[in-house]
């Protein structure tokens, strides 16, 4: 391993500019002659649009245009994901206007559009809006919205639903339970909530006159799907007139995979005003209409023998889709939530029914792990319970449950194919970093202090390196999942790569530098990553999903030998050899058995001035493309464990422990690789102690509107972590990698949950939703069956 | 409209501002440092954190009025040159950052910090980086960049 090789802990390239404020976000971006966007929004969950008078808004300082619904007169935002319900029929499709036309349907939603000179005036202007509106009650509970007689947010949705799903073998699963020894059973809720990247969402709109070209700048996970959404389905502008540029992106996390009202608005009014429009969302905003995560109210049971082996695991779920279908949200409980089922256990036979409902509230979309880290929370909640109601060890029944490392590959009966994995070897590496055996005497040591302690495990999986286009478009997706990279050799030897995957936090300029300069024998410093626009770039279909390295990088591998093949022939006629003897190493053709030899670089000029070139056969030039569709799903796995210590008096729950071992395949920057699962596993802490996304079940009003009342976490709210990684290389693809940018987010809910409730087990406690706020610690404290004993 | 005046990074900058006009809008509209961020609109998150008279102050708690005739520096003006600032180096050399949007504010928080408390300990730098939301690193990162860049401050 070199010093910048694959394996190396290389810092990053991309932090010089971030570190001295010369990133380049959307919002930094000014076009000449620009305008300015604010976008009026409806107060109500639920209401009709009666009137709408703009003409006060229209006569105020500085303002160009006010559209409504009425002037909008394209198309509506597609979902990219098509689910049949049980009985075969279609999920229920409602259109999705940027502009409201006669109804809201949730606070938030778009009434108007204002373009002003200056955000300030546009702003101003919209206060000058008359709306009228009749309001109409408003469903928002998950749990209730499928119940007769709910307000419904859809005519053609009956009862609010818009899929009744179901995966697995019901009679086969039945049929297990009739010969239980035991059942398990659970009703767990996994809460909505905010993803709250850090950049607030932005888009600016320009059009020039001159070439009848649209470019949107916007915060995007995948430049290349916003175009092809925005482009063919919306505004009906094809790809050659249409640019969309992701820029320096402030983090993502799935919320800015999806396809939003705005960007569309500001490309569409560009181009009706012949004027460059920035729109900025504030935090409100951001909370009001960014996509929002999970949102499960779900029912499982579990049927064992009399040894604890599992016999079935039967699920029902509904998941909550908001008042539209944002981009993926059909696919987030289906198949990315119900193949997971099986986890990482052995469980032969599994149903899961799901019933995706519409709510008066945000769209709900894919969040980091989006679906996994519902199915993983359900699985390692209901495991620990069966363990303590069949009093087994909660590590030795995950034991005799796992599949085993010479099962692969291993067919799940909810359809997936794992392809590697050694869950006794990540289990095993987390038992000893965080000194499970030794938990008891800590637990008595804090008793002392009087606090409570508490230990919780969680053995997971998840598939992720979307996707096969083949598979998933047999499932419904309407898009393929493939990935493009592309490789320029300059004449002087020094290397641009375009990727069709996106960074927005990730360090591809350094992982996918390291990956080509030590492929290519050249040095990193010649290795220039290019992403985020679609004029630069192939094609690409992004970010999410853990997919950029597995499929992304996997592009860039093939490119990579298609560009060796090539060279290898310019080096064979420039040492008069056969192309066959032409070996390539650490950056030098030579051939074998000779002390000929041809550095990489010659090799690059020689393709660029080709004096001395096999023109007949060759065409001059060196650059590659690779479209690069994976085989399979990728399937990272592991443990985590957590060990946490709860103050009796205030409920306060402190994470004194955090250890992760993850398996990630193939690691390219192992410090790079560390960052993804701190920053995951703190959203998963987020999610286990701190936030929730709270409406007003009456009025539809976000509660949680603001980062005052959306408790994210903060510095003084987490520990340390203690993470390792311990790969098995995923065989399908030629890097080995699996993934790693969700892992810590859907390992460690779970675990953190499981160790409060350890921690409260001695009082009788057994349940405890999240977020485990001191607040709900304190209560299950109070009216435990057992009291605290005094000290 | 009134005129605002003041030092910015070492330079002399004055523009018109409406009165409403915050310090953060002022330096990234007006003097086209974009570097500050806006993360926020209730003085949360911290990704406007800048430097007045010394002290770190989240720029869109202020007026651009407020700041007239102060010495404020952003995070531009932090490195020497093409030479980071110890801090900055600190934040590279363990990975402090990844979407880069939070660390101006971070970076400037940070110094702040070391500048009154030049050997914080781990308690110290996580109250002391409350202030500041970070959404991807969860924080473990930053907190030993903050230790490592105070020591260096030091030497």
């Amino acid at each position: 391993m070199t010093a910048t090789g694959i394996g190396a802990s290389v810092k990053r390239k991309e932090d010089f500019r971030f570190l001295t404020g010369r990133g380049t976000y959307t919002d930094d971006i000014n076009r000449p002659g620009q305008s300015h966007a604010y976008i009026l929004r409806s107060p109500h969950a639920h209401a009709e649009i009666v009137k709408i008078d703009t003409a006060a808004a229209q006569s105020s300082p500085g303002v160009i245009a006010v559209f409504t619904g009425a002037d909008y007169d394209k198309g509506g935002l597609p979902a990219g994901w098509q689910i049949h319900s049980k009985d075969g029929s279609p999920m229920v499709e409602p259109p999705h206007f940027p502009l409201c036309k006669d109804r809201v349907r949730h606070v938030g939603d778009q009434v108007a559009l204002v373009i002003a000179e200056t955000y300030a005036e546009a702003k101003d202007a919209a206060e000058k809006i008359d709306v009228t509106y009749k309001e109409l009650p408003a469903i928002i509970s998950t749990a209730d919205a499928d119940k007769p007689g709910k307000p419904q947010v859809w005519a053609d949705a009956k009862n609010n639903v818009c899929y009744d799903w179901h995966l697995g073998d019901k009679a086969a699963t039945e049929a297990a339970f009739a010969k239980a020894h035991h059942v398990t059973k659970i009703d767990l809720v996994n809460q909505r909530l905010v993803p709250n990247a850090m950049e607030p969402r932005a888009a600016v709109g320009d059009y020039d006159r001159a070439t009848g070209e649209y470019t949107l700048y916007t915060t995007s996970q995948n430049p290349h799907v916003i175009r092809l959404l925005m482009g063919a389905f919306v505004l009906q502008i094809p790809e050659h007139k249409l640019r969309v540029v992701a820029p320096d992106v402030g983090g993502g996390f799935g919320s800015k995979i999806f396809h939003y009202a705005e960007e569309a608005l500001v490309t569409w009014a560009a181009g009706k005003l012949h004027r460059p429009i920035k729109w900025t969302a504030e935090r409100s905003e951001s909370f009001l209409t960014d996509a929002q995560g999970r949102d499960h109210v779900s029912h499982a049971e579990l049927a064992m023998d009399k040894d604890g082996k599992f016999l079935a695991l039967r699920v029902s779920t509904i998941a909550n889709m908001g008042a539209y279908l944002s981009t993926f949200a059909p696919c987030v409980p289906t198949y990315l939530y119900a193949t997971l089922l099986a986890g990482v256990y052995t469980t032969p036979a599994i149903y899961a029914e799901v019933k995706a409902v519409f709510t008066n509230t945000v769209v709900v979309d894919a969040y980091r792990g989006a679906g996994r880290p519902e199915a993983t929370y359900l699985l390692e909640r209901l495991v620990d319970k069966a363990a303590r109601e069949m009093k087994m060890d909660r590590v030795e029944i995950r034991r005799k449950n796992f599949i085993s490392r010479e099962a692969f590959p291993y067919q799940t009966p909810v359809a997936l194919q794992y392809d590697s994995g050694d869950y006794d070897a990540t289990l095993d590496g987390a038992l000893k970093a965080s000194d499970w055996a030794g938990f008891e005497s800590r637990r008595a040591e804090a008793r002392k202090r009087g606090k409570l302690r508490g230990i919780g495990i969680s053995t997971y999986i998840e598939a992720c390196g979307i996707a096969p286009s083949a598979v998933v478009g047999s499932l419904g997706a309407r898009a393929g999942l493939y990935e493009c990279g592309s490789i320029r050799v300059h004449p002087t030897g020094s290397v641009t790569v375009f990727t069709g995957t996106h960074s927005h936090g990730q360090g591809h300029e350094t992982t996918f530098a390291q990956l080509v300069s030590d492929t290519l024998g050249i040095s990193i410093d010649s290795v220039e990553v290019s992403h985020g626009d679609t004029n630069k770039i192939p094609f690409g279909m992004g970010t999410y999903g853990s997919r950029s390295l597995a499929v992304g990088g996997s592009a860039i591998v093939k490119a990579m030998d298609k560009i060796i093949a090539k060279a290898k022939r310019i080096a064979a006629h420039l040492m008069e050899a056969s192309v066959a003897d032409v070996e390539f190493k650490n950056g030098t053709f030579t051939v074998a058995g000779t002390d000929k030899s041809v550095p990489f670089g010659t090799v690059a000029l020689t393709a660029y001035v080709p004096h001395n070139y096999p023109i007949t056969e060759l065409e001059p030039g060196l650059e590659e493309t690779a479209f690069y569709d994976p085989l399979n799903f990728t399937y990272p796995g592991g443990c985590h464990i957590c060990e946490v210590e709860l103050d009796p008096d205030t409920g306060v729950t402190k994470i004194v422990n955090f250890t992760a071992v993850d398996d990630v395949g193939r690691v390219i920057n192992p410090m790079i690789v560390e960052g993804q699962v701190h920053g995951g596993v703190a959203q998963g802490i987020g999610q286990a102690l701190l936030e929730s996304c709270v409406y007003d079940e009456q009025s539809g009003q976000l509660l949680t509107g603001s980062l005052m009342d959306y408790c994210m976490p903060r510095a003084d709210d987490l520990p340390n972590f203690k993470v390792a990684t311990q790969s098995t290389m995923c065989t399908h693809n030629p890097i080995g990698a699996k993934g790693v940018g969700e892992v810590g987010a859907i390992g460690s809910p779970p675990a953190i949950i499981n160790a409060v409730i350890d921690a409260l087990s001695p009082l009788g406690v057994q349940d405890i939703s999240m977020p485990a706020t001191p607040l709900k610690v304190w209560q299950a404290i109070q009216s435990a069956p057992a009291k605290m004993a005094a000290e | 409209m009134p005129t605002v005046e003041m030092t910015v990074n070492g330079k002399r900058a004055s523009a018109q501002v409406e009165g409403r006009t915050l310090l953060v809008q002022f330096l990234r509209e007006k003097l086209g440092l974009t570097g500050t961020h806006i993360g926020c609109d209730t003085s949360q998150c911290g990704a406007c954190v800048v430097h007045v008279d010394g002290r770190a102050v989240k720029s869109c708690t202020l007026l651009a009025v407020q700041a007239n005739g102060a010495s404020v520096t952003t995070i531009e003006g932090v490195a020497n040159g093409e030479t980071l600032h110890p801090m900055q180096e600190a934040f590279r050399d363990n990975h402090g950052l990844q979407c880069g949007f939070c660390t101006p504010g971070m970076v400037m928080t940070a110094i702040d910090l070391v500048t009154n408390n030049a050997s914080p300990s781990e308690e110290e730098i996580r109250h002391g980086l409350e202030g500041n939301i970070c959404r991807c690193t969860g924080y473990h990162n930053i907190v030993k960049a903050v230790k490592a860049g105070a020591a260096a401050m030091k030497g």
